[in-house]
């Protein structure tokens, strides 16, 4: 009897120091892992204020934000009837466009093809703007339209819109 | 005194002094000296030493590139340039290091196709097996590190794609690729880990291809007969046979390596490398290196992100579970008149996916990456399982020195084997 009580307070040490171990190694591994996740000054690098005065309609600009290049749009009065007249259940991802502007001729969007991190083309008055007449990713060919919503291609979902507000009619500030 | 008891080995007595107290001397002896390798070995089993050799040398040529390489997004293309310009032979430095990593890669590839064809992953060298997959995986995530520390557009944009993959996993992805990133983007947290890790990978590597050296010895290798060695008549030592074979094989493979280097450097080069990264343009046409080209194929052959994403994972890990897939007894495909075709037309297939690959994913090249791929998995899963079970193998020979014995030819080779015994 008195060999089984031993062996019980044995079990529990055994258990008892393994999970201590393992809590303490957790502990001691979360900062390593931790420490690889964007640092403080990437994260601050957070906004930027655009000037979109000088933006005509139909031209598009590409400002960097977070590393990454935000597409800013004036869209012509057609190209916001094409965005607004689309069947939406048709979408792959299913988005009215009044959903994805906060005023009707200014497209914001993360100029980030949301396959596999290509910039699409569309900025430029010479590029390919794909089939819909939006934007078109030449890595592996998708296509986005004029409310940068996926249309045709791989990409499973629409360019995303980043957070932004207008801190009047022609600043924009993103982030 | 207790150095008088040593035993005297050796006639040296350094030698002596070493081996009482590590007895490192008696295991390379063993190991690399006496070790019998089958009589019947061809030249595929030199490519093992081949892979060794070729790792040492990329390793010692990158850590003289690491001496004069800035690992920093404003400086990092440069500093290559300098490297090939201003630097004391860095040019021949960079060039060996960037093609050894192609011909690192044919070696390997070369090294596969003698495993699987004479069906060395077979009981008991599975483990071995899957030692030697896990290092083609090392492999992998080394080069491809290693091809973003130039920092021109096609390491950029390469470093994208590929992170951008593990976004795919559906809740964590997103958080799992800024996490590797250590950045919203490719970004200069980004280059500093990969230089980091692709410094410190190689020597991982070579830590499991020690294992996987060891693990070969335990059984013995495999040879083209498939069969077990039965007899010491079946052998020759390591030391000097395969050593002079090996060291030929190594001859021959630094000719064609030093053709490449010296009259060829950029033949297996992308030219949009030559472009400093820029974050804010994609290149029209973004190409992986060939030697990744198969499982870039398959990741677009598949109309979906997630879908591409698993199976071009899965198409490297099931080849961890091939020696359970493969349900025959007999190892060597030339014993096995119907697998043999089908393994030929698995080697071709991955080529032809590699060749896909390396091309736009539209119209016919698509067509022919999805049938690639559909024979991929349907040689791993349903071909090598059922085959197994369906077909007659060859009669196999008694041993293998039978086979010189046997036949006519090979005779002459055969009595040179019995007089060094």
């Amino acid at each position: 009897m008195a060999g089984n009580h031993d062996n019980k307070r044995r079990d529990f040490l055994q258990l008892s120091t393994i999970t201590i171990g393992a809590v303490g190694t957790a502990a001691f591994i979360w900062p390593f892992l931790k420490s690889m996740n964007p640092a403080e000054d990437t994260i601050a690098l957070g906004t930027t204020e655009v000037d979109v005065s000088q933006i005509d309609e139909g031209q598009s600009i590409t400002v960097k934000w977070r590393g990454k290049p935000v597409f800013i749009r004036k869209r012509t009065i057609e190209e916001i009837e094409e965005a607004k007249t689309v069947n939406i259940s048709d979408l792959k991802d299913p988005e009215a466009d009044v959903d994805r502007v906060k005023k009707d001729e200014w497209l914001v969007l993360v100029g980030v093809c949301t396959h596999l991190g290509c910039v699409p083309l569309g900025q430029k008055l010479t590029d390919s703007k794909g089939e819909y007449n939006g934007w078109y990713c030449p890595c592996h060919g998708s296509h986005y339209d004029t409310s940068g919503r996926i249309r045709k291609g791989p990409a499973p979902e629409n360019l995303a819109v980043p957070p932004y507000t207008f801190l009047n009619d022609t600043t924009i500030k993103i982030g | 005194m207790s150095g008088n008891s040593e035993p005297r080995k050796y006639k040296n007595s350094v030698l002596n002094w070493i081996e009482f107290r590590l007895p490192i001397i008696s295991y390379f002896e063993k190991e690399y000296g006496d070790y019998p390798m089958p009589k019947n070995c061809n030249y595929f089993w030199s490519f093992g030493a081949l892979a060794t050799i070729t790792l040492v040398t990329m390793i010692v040529s990158g850590i003289f590139l690491a001496m004069n390489y800035t690992p920093h997004t404003d400086m990092a293309f440069d500093s290559v340039e300098r490297i090939m310009r201003d630097v004391n032979y860095g040019w021949l430095l960079r060039y060996i290091h960037s093609n050894g990593a192609a011909f690192f890669f044919i070696i390997v590839y070369i090294h596969i196709v003698r495993g699987m064809y004479y069906g060395s992953y077979k009981y008991p060298r599975e483990l071995n097996w899957i030692l030697g997959v896990f290092i083609y995986l090392l492999m992998m995530a080394t080069s491809f590190l290693g091809y973003t520390l130039p920092w021109g557009q096609m390491s950029y944009w390469g470093a994208t794609v590929i992170t951008n993959l593990f976004s795919a996993i559906p809740f964590i992805g997103e958080g799992l690729k800024t996490w590797l990133l250590g950045d919203y983007t490719v970004g200069n947290a980004t280059l500093n880990r990969f230089f980091a890790l692709h410094y410190v990978l190689p020597f991982v590597i070579f830590g499991v291809v020690g294992l996987h050296v060891a693990a070969v010895h335990v059984h013995g290798s495999n040879n083209p007969t498939g069969i077990d060695i039965k007899s010491k008549n079946d052998t020759v030592k390591f030391f000097p046979y395969m050593l002079i074979k090996d060291t030929i094989a190594v001859c021959v493979f630094g000719v064609l390596i030093s053709a490449v280097i010296f009259f060829g450097p950029n033949l297996m080069a992308e030219v949009d490398n030559y472009i400093p990264a820029d974050p804010l343009v994609t290149p029209a046409h973004i190409v992986p290196n060939w030697y990744l080209a198969p499982f870039y194929a398959i990741l677009r052959a598949v109309p979906d992100k997630l879908g591409g994403v698993a199976l071009m994972f899965g198409a490297i890990a099931i080849l961890f579970i091939l020696p359970w897939l493969d349900t025959s007894k007999v190892r060597s495909c030339n014993f096995r008149p119907m697998y043999k075709w089908f393994m030929m037309l698995f080697f071709v297939n991955f080529f032809v996916l590699g060749y896909v690959g390396m091309l736009p994913a539209e119209g016919l090249y698509l067509l022919i990456a999805r049938i690639g791929l559909v024979y991929y998995f349907g040689f791993f899963l349903i071909i090598t399982p059922f085959i197994g079970w369906i077909e007659k193998p060859k009669t196999l020979p008694a041993s293998i020195s039978d086979v010189y014995l046997g036949g006519g030819k090979d005779l002459p080779s055969a009595v040179t084997q019995k007089e060094i015994h």
